[in-house]
């Protein structure tokens, strides 16, 4: 099996989807003759003509409501957010028309709205967002955020094939970052709602999602070496809606949880699952539910600082050895 | 068409504009008159607290709404068109029905929203209608994919999306109405300038003088029509829906016409100049200047309107009788339906108690 790039794995997915189905089309800023800004849909154009991969004006509201429009006549869109901080320009789009259309209207609006999102390359405010918290408050969307090349591809034909919209999230900095093998001659399908054991383990549980499951795993192997804590890391891949029964089956594991994600601290995801976990699983807690998230700033450009906010390998590693020995 | 046995038109009649025909003049003026009696029935259900929210009328702008309408393909899966809270009589054209209307207005379990959307704000796209939602401007994005669909499957359907002045302030439509001109959708603009967004005039909502200056700005023909004049807006949308279908693109029409209720009917329109009410009213109302011209012409009989008048309050009566004392849906029919999978979201702990 050759190993593949979570981009790779990403287009692959997108490729075998546009040969699968004649309803499926793309449109974004830039994505056909050039490829993409990340080259995730080279090719495509060639391959598939200028109608079924569309070059847009720099208009993401226009993108997200003529993809509805035309999911609601049985295409199956797929929209490009260039850099997925472009998401917002399209928020009303999303959270008023999108999201709502099935519950009072019965419209099915099948859409995937993708594009690259999160920090540690250096991006700058603009190009470093994780809008995941943005969206999680509007019921009629779903959010996934793949961190495995395996999940890539399989995370966005499950999108494509969904019924409804899904908000697709691709760590830019895993793009290049990690390598899998996937399987030829299978179809890889991730199912939306399903929350992957990324290591097994006993003293501690991680939830986590995107590139911090990366770090988590290191942090988890140095936790392990170092300190001979045993530590669990669920990997999320879908934000919305949350696993609830993996969740709870980790926290009833290990009793311990630390909750770990890249997107700012207030009114992010751990907030939610931390009050998941009150309400599902209580009694079955050792200790403080913990989080270690960015700092509440937005995102700054020089190595330093974003070094600084952003969450760090080590940072996992001190909270779970401070959570390991409460 | 006509349910009554018309005349044939004599040597001295002037002739039918536009390519209409008699039972066809008279089919539109049963839509202006059912719009507008329909509106009425509203307005007393409202004051009856019947209707759950708030009342939004076209008065004044009916004419605009059924001769657009009128210039589309209708049937099963022909031309779509948006409306918005002052296309009553669009959708009515398109198919709607009174009884639709009022269950919606009512918030009534048999309703097309099973109560959970407002006024005219639903859809059936089978017959072509695409209910609006609030933020305005944001349904032609929606057109422009709808109308991008018909292009890339080479068939020759029409979109047609209503936009009123204010909307065009908007962002969306900006950004939707540059994407369809780019993509040469197959998608007409009726632009209404009724003079008031709320309440605030044209003046203080955009430094052009016309609607129409502001496609110069996209590239697309438009044209400014007397909004009020219902064969007008009937020949400027067919021309334009014409040339939609031939694949030349999206065109602009600036329907000058007038918002002679308040925003909605709590409103008490201090804002607006009474005389100037009173003028449109008096000289510039479009179904008194359809009938006058009706008649005037010997297109149509006093006798037949009166007709048509008569069976169309026959009309919104039964509607009426049909649903006024319908139930509201059960508390627990909000949870189904906001997603495909999972069907229904699960009632919350607190409820079991």
């Amino acid at each position: 099996m050759p190993e593949v790039t979570f981009l790779e794995a990403l287009r692959q997915g997108l490729w075998e989807e546009m040969e699968r189905d004649e309803r499926v089309f793309m449109l974004g800023e830039d994505i056909g003759a050039y490829g993409g800004a990340f080259k995730v849909t080279e090719g495509f154009q060639k391959r598939f003509g200028e109608a079924r991969v569309i070059d847009t004006p720099i208009s993401e509201a226009a993108i997200v409501g003529a993809a509805a429009g035309a999911a609601h006549m049985g295409m199956r869109p797929v929209a490009e957010m260039q850099f997925i901080d472009f998401i917002s320009c399209a928020y009303d789009m999303l959270t008023n028309y999108v999201a709502t259309a099935r519950y009072r209207a019965g419209l099915a609006t099948p859409i995937v709205v993708r594009g690259p999102c999160g920090g540690y390359v250096r991006g700058g405010p603009f190009h470093s967002q994780n809008p995941e918290a943005a969206f999680l408050h509007t019921p009629g969307l779903k959010i996934v955020y793949p961190a495995t090349a395996r999940d890539a591809k399989g995370l966005i034909k499950a999108s494509i094939r969904d019924d409804d919209p899904v908000i697709y999230l691709e760590h830019k900095w895993l793009y290049r970052r990690i390598k899998e093998a996937l399987p030829e001659g299978e179809e890889v399908l991730t199912p939306i709602g399903q929350a992957r054991v990324a290591r097994e383990g006993k003293d501690l549980s991680i939830i986590t999602y995107g590139a911090t499951v990366w770090k988590a795993l290191e942090a988890a192997e140095q936790l392990t070496n170092n300190g001979g804590v045993s530590v669990e890391v669920l990997d999320l891949r879908t934000l919305l809606p949350l696993d609830d029964a993996a969740i709870v089956a980790t926290v009833k594991k290990t009793n311990k949880v630390l909750i770990v994600h890249e997107d700012t601290r207030t009114g992010g995801l751990a907030g939610e699952i931390t009050a998941r976990i009150n309400e599902q699983a209580f009694e079955w807690l050792d200790g403080p539910i913990v989080r270690v998230t960015a700092h509440d700033v937005p995102l700054p450009y020089a190595p330093t600082l974003e070094d600084f906010v952003l969450p760090q390998t080590d940072d996992i590693v001190k909270a779970a050895t401070w959570l390991a020995k409460y | 068409m006509s349910l009554h046995p018309v005349p044939a038109t004599g040597p001295e009649t002037p002739a039918i504009p536009a390519e209409l025909e008699r039972p066809q003049l008279l089919e539109m003026y049963r839509y202006l008159r059912l719009t507008r009696t329909l509106e009425e029935r509203l307005v007393a259900l409202y004051r009856q607290s019947k209707v759950i929210g708030g009342l939004y009328r076209s008065l004044g702008q009916e004419g605009e709404s059924v001769a657009s309408a009128y210039a589309l393909e209708r049937g099963r899966h022909r031309d779509i068109l948006s409306p918005l809270i002052r296309n009553l009589g669009s959708m009515l054209v398109m198919g709607a029905k009174p009884v639709e209307i009022l269950r919606q207005y009512m918030a009534k379990a048999a309703g097309p929203t099973r109560g959970r959307e407002m006024n005219v704000h639903f859809n059936d796209l089978e017959l072509g209608f695409l209910g609006q939602i609030s933020h305005l401007g944001d349904m032609v994005p929606v057109m422009a994919g709808i109308t991008l669909t018909f292009k890339l499957r080479g068939g020759a359907r029409v979109g047609l999306v209503y936009v009123g002045d204010g909307a065009t302030s908007t962002g969306a439509f900006h950004e939707g109405l540059n994407f369809a001109a780019v993509q040469r959708c197959p998608l007409v603009l009726i632009g209404e300038y009724n003079h008031w967004a709320y309440s605030t005039p044209p003046q203080k909502q955009f430094a052009v003088h016309d609607l129409a200056d502001k496609a110069k700005g996209y590239g697309i023909p438009a044209v400014t029509v007397d909004g009020n004049d219902v064969l007008a807006v009937y020949a400027a949308t067919k021309h334009a829906v014409a040339r939609a279908r031939r694949g030349k693109g999206v065109h602009f029409i600036e329907v000058k016409t007038y918002r002679r209720k308040g925003h909605a009917e709590h409103d008490d329109q201090h804002y607006q100049p009474p005389e100037e009410l009173e003028r449109w009213a008096r000289e510039n109302d479009p179904v008194d200047r359809y009938v006058k011209q009706l008649v005037e012409n010997d297109w149509a009989e006093e006798a037949e309107l009166a007709e048509i008048d008569r069976s169309v309050r026959d009309e919104v009566d039964h509607a009426t009788d049909a649903c006024v004392n319908d139930a509201l849906p059960p508390g627990d029919s909000a949870l189904p339906g906001v997603f495909a999978n999972p069907p229904a979201a699960e009632p919350l702990w607190f409820r079991g108690l």
